[in-house]
């Protein structure tokens, strides 16, 4: 692994810069840095969103096991619980459907020029977040460790003979369903 | 009409196909992993920039809060990359001249009028949402939805089904009944 470039910070904050450039640069010319595109998405009309967020999933899945397997990179996977993954999820969602942008399609929102991305969305999240960390001491206590299944992933559940039988399943089954979308007109 | 000519012009179309954008984000995917040993995620920037501007507005104290012991309130990598995703979001919308200042979205203003107030309170609630949401979730449509679903993590998974299952809900609620 490039442990020497990982360590480098000011190169890393360069990366992290410019990776995200880029980041926003497709964000924005998929189309989803748009109010109206991400409602028509949660209004099941136009599945803008779903393609981009599928075709990533499927390309940036095999690229990351691949990696993986030739030891070029480490995993890095989110443990949850019930009592986290659950309920802050649903409030993500329902906060999403209300504002019409998520924490990124805001900030490229604002690139636009969307003032209600800026005012509402960005001031919004970070309020949200700021009260969020008020409140984590008694969650954390009572409510997050509830029903934990910590880091696994659906290889671990599935327990295949070899791992990319899941992998190649899992990008069967979204390319099947994109050309499912494109063939009904959505 | 040369490989650079055409690159050029297709820099200048508004909107491109959505699997063109999804192939490009993934290989940012494999970047952010290879390059910087990190995974694309956009919200816990947004925690620490609300840590940051607690600590500016209330004094140092602020970083013993538990959650920025654990989160520390700096500038850093993911801090980095969503200054970034401005700047590239802004550069994409100059090239096809899609710089548009606006406060209500269109399809906002077909159901609820103009009203600038509205949209706002509406947006400023639902930023609070999605802000405590992600962080109780631990993060959002990018760390969750994309770098999380394409490792295949189990809790990704079910926090972008929650994602876009209350998201569905709530906006046929807003639109069709409302």
């Amino acid at each position: 692994m490039l442990k020497d470039l990982h360590n480098c910070t000011w190169i890393q904050y360069f990366l992290g810069l410019a990776i995200g450039f880029l980041f926003g640069f497709f964000l924005q010319k998929g189309g989803v840095c748009y109010y109206d595109t991400i409602m028509q998405q949660l209004l099941l009309q136009d599945f803008t969103v779903v393609k981009i967020i599928l075709t990533a999933i499927v390309t940036g899945m095999v690229g990351i096991y691949a990696m993986r397997d030739l030891g070029w990179i480490n995993l890095h996977k989110k443990s949850g619980s019930l009592g986290a993954t659950i309920p802050g999820p649903l409030i993500f969602g329902v906060g999403f459907a209300i504002l019409g942008y998520c924490p990124g399609t805001s900030v490229g929102a604002v690139g636009h020029g969307a003032l209600d991305a800026l005012i509402g969305g960005i001031l919004g999240i970070m309020a949200g977040a700021g009260i969020y960390a008020a409140v984590y001491p008694r969650l954390k206590e009572r409510v997050l460790p509830l029903g934990s299944f910590g880091d696994k992933t659906v290889i671990d559940l599935v327990q295949p003979k070899n791992p990319w039988l899941v992998i190649i399943a899992v990008a069967v089954f979204i390319i099947g369903f994109l050309f499912v979308l494109e063939i009904a007109g959505l | 009409m040369d490989i650079f000519q055409i690159f050029a012009d297709y820099l200048s179309v508004s909107i491109w196909s959505p699997y063109i954008a999804g192939l490009g984000i993934g290989i940012l995917c494999w970047l952010a992993f290879l390059l910087s040993n990190h995974p694309i995620g956009v919200s816990t920037a947004f925690a620490k920039s609300a840590g940051m501007i607690e600590t500016a507005v209330r004094g140092p104290e602020v970083r013993k809060k538990p959650y920025y012991r654990e989160n520390q309130p700096t500038i850093d990598w993911e801090w980095m990359l969503v200054a970034g995703l401005f700047l590239g979001a802004y550069t994409a919308a100059w090239l096809s001249g899609d710089i548009v200042w606006k406060w209500v979205p269109r399809m906002w203003e077909d159901a609820f009028g103009p009203g600038i107030g509205l949209r706002l309170g509406a947006a400023l609630f639902g930023g609070i949402c999605v802000g405590f949401g992600a962080r109780w979730g631990s993060g959002c449509t990018s760390g969750h939805g994309i770098s999380g679903t394409l490792q295949l993590v189990l809790s990704s998974w079910i926090a972008v089904f929650c994602f876009f299952g209350a998201g569905v809900a709530v906006a046929f609620f807003i639109y069709r009944i409302i």
